[in-house]
């Protein structure tokens, strides 16, 4: 069948993909620049892909994706800080209280756990709302958390406003792409199974899912839930990345940076948020970073280059794409072989046609 | 009476000082075609949406096969606003959301298509199995419900080729003509097993070949689903030659109940539905 083939094709490509960045790795200087944006774009993909899961698939829409990375980033660091390092990280609070750590893995789950149930719980109230009113609520829930994480009174546990260090990192770009595409590849699962389907009735039409049986509370607090427990692990990743973490990280900012990766790939379309994402790490820590130097060329000095014009051409090439791509790279559709072989046909397949 | 299905005492459904539906009561007995009809802005769709759990009614109850389904009373502000009758008859409350009441058998259509426009005719009518299913999110996502799932395509695929709709299944729903769409919405209603089942005026923008097809197409179901069909229509030819009774609903009021014949030669519902001259009144 042509689904069977569909699926051995991505699969190949996948490990297609997974050897070339094995050689790439082995191949670049250890602190090769597209080395950092392949780690950071990766964790970037599993936090777009689970926004999107709310966003686009779902229909809630949500902010507070940032908030969840945070409590994430520190369930993990919290959780595998090695015990004789603690004294030195909680200098101010005399070692913190939690006299034990766990394997990478362990936390990384506990990460994803520990957002989840927050989610559980700021989905009781907030799941109530509708559109612009849940965005607002959720926003305003992940700027709480921050505050929070930083409350003096935690500090044995968080560490206050100070940094969390010393826990273990990761420095090779499998192990993110690794633990990233098994994340992907279950929430993709989850998007095509019944409750999938279910998800996506919600978002063509509230009342007639309801009508179909499906219950909105129950649906929507899985979603959220599903989508937090994502983002926790993200946030865990995150945490690896950068090798220390503050709460000052999570603003929102952040929140919209996924937003946009988000709508840049495609409401609906989780292969468009894994592309964006690589795209826009890529733009903003790589590609533009010339527009950030001032240049010479000979004795003409290049106008407008200095440090921070490269947020101005991001900014006008966001609403260019709002503006005239509103659909983003892929729409809803999913990127797949057969739809290359489609596009290609349709654009240069013209001859024959007329042949025809 | 053991053959009711649905019954309906003295809902009254109160918007602010608005009172839409005003202490109804009605039956509905097993393999009927029970017709609603009633001028524009009589309360009909609020009378069903009281039935289906979408609003709360202010002050009533329903029962379904006998059971308990649905009790409502004045409550807080409506206490001292309420205007209907039998304000003490009902003392539990008792509002389930649509989708238990989907559950329990009673599914519907509505006036306006709501359909799921971006997914396929065939995901469409799927998505009904849903909630009948033998399934949790961890078995539903690693697919350890397979024969649940192949059973729940099993069934959709047979439901779409007796309702003719096999050769769209792969066609976006929203992309579908006008009649297609009713089809479809219809079997999605069917396709939720139910016992009861509630059109909202199935034959609205349909011309008079396409309504006698309607028709027929609803009696067809009744036998072959043993459905019991409650239904709310303009199409006075639709109403008159399918239904075993009819009610007809005024401001909200019950102004008669009969046969299609009776209801039809009640000079109340004529006065209703033509106005009556001034030198008459």
């Amino acid at each position: 069948m042509g689904k069977k083939k569909n699926i051995i094709i991505s699969a190949l490509l996948l490990l297609a993909l997974l050897a070339v960045i094995m050689i790439l790795e082995q191949r670049l200087p250890a602190t090769h620049i597209a080395l950092t944006v392949l780690k950071k774009g990766c964790i970037y993909s599993l936090v777009a892909v689970s926004m999107n899961l709310l966003n686009g698939f779902t229909g809630l829409f949500s902010l507070g994706q940032a908030g969840f990375m945070l409590i994430g980033a520190y369930a993990y660091a919290v959780l595998t800080i090695p015990v004789d390092a603690r004294a030195s990280v909680y200098q101010y609070f005399h070692g913190g209280v939690i006299q034990f750590s766990v394997p990478v893995f362990a936390g990384l789950l506990a990460s994803g756990i520990l957002a989840a149930a927050f989610a559980w719980l700021i989905g009781l109230p907030v799941l109530r709302l509708k559109s612009d009113y849940l965005a607002i609520a959720t926003l305003g829930f992940a700027e709480i958390i921050r505050a929070f994480f930083q409350w003096d009174v935690l500090g044995p546990i968080t560490n206050g406003s100070n940094m969390l260090r010393k826990y273990p990192s990761f420095t090779s770009v499998t192990f993110p792409f690794l633990v990233c595409g098994v994340c992907i590849a279950v929430m993709v699962l989850v998007i095509h199974s019944s409750y999938g389907r279910a998800f996506k009735a919600i978002r063509d039409d509230e009342i007639a899912a309801e009508a179909m049986g499906i219950n909105l509370a129950k649906h929507k607090r899985m979603a959220f839930c599903i989508s937090s427990f994502f983002a926790g692990v993200g946030g865990g990743l995150l945490a690896m990345y950068q090798s220390s973490i503050q709460s000052q990280t999570f603003k929102s900012a952040m929140t919209y940076e996924i937003l946009l990766i988000v709508v840049i790939g495609g409401l609906g379309s989780v292969t468009g948020s894994c592309i964006a994402s690589f795209l826009f790490i890529a733009c903003s820590e790589w590609w533009l970073r010339f527009l950030d130097v001032e240049t010479k060329i000979g004795d003409f000095k290049v106008p407008f280059l200095r440090a921070g014009f490269r947020k101005v051409v991001f900014s006008v090439i966001i609403m260019a794409i709002v503006l005239f791509a509103r659909k983003g790279i892929m729409g809803s559709r999913e990127f797949s072989v057969d739809g290359i072989c489609k596009f290609f046909k349709k654009r240069f397949g013209r001859k024959k046609e007329v042949k025809l | 009476m053991s053959n009711n299905v649905l019954r309906v005492n003295d809902i009254t459904m109160q918007f602010g000082g608005v009172v839409a539906v005003d202490n109804l009561s009605l039956e509905v007995n097993e393999g009927e075609i029970v017709a609603l009809i009633g001028p524009n802005g009589a309360g009909k769709t609020t009378a069903f949406n009281c039935i289906t759990g979408v609003y709360e009614p202010t002050n009533g109850s329903v029962s379904f096969y006998g059971k308990q389904l649905l009790e409502s009373h004045p409550r807080g502000k409506m206490k001292k606003m309420y205007k209907g009758e039998n304000a003490g008859t009902y003392k539990k409350r008792l509002v389930p959301t649509p989708d238990l009441i989907t559950k329990a058998g009673i599914a519907r259509t509505f006036q306006n298509i709501r359909l799921f426009s971006t997914m396929t005719v065939f995901d469409n009518v799927l998505i009904a199995k849903h909630m009948r299913a033998k399934q949790n999110l961890l078995t539903a996502t690693f697919r350890l419900n397979y024969a649940e799932e192949a059973r729940m395509r099993k069934e959709t695929m047979e439901l779409l080729e007796m309702q003719n709709l096999a050769h769209l299944k792969d066609e976006i729903a929203g992309s579908l003509p006008y009649g297609l769409q009713r089809r479809l919405e219809i079997a999605r209603a069917l396709a939720t097993q139910p016992k009861l089942l509630l059109l909202d005026e199935p034959a609205a923008g349909m011309n008079p070949q396409e309504t006698q097809e309607l028709a027929d197409f609803i009696r067809q179901i009744r036998d072959e689903y043993q459905l019991t069909i409650f239904i709310i229509e303009h199409h006075m030819d639709l109403v008159m030659q399918i239904s075993d009774r009819v009610y007809v609903l005024d401001f909200g009021k019950l102004l008669a109940k009969g046969t299609p014949e009776e209801v039809q030669n009640n000079p109340h519902v004529i006065e209703a539905y033509l106005g009556v001259s001034e030198e008459d009144a």
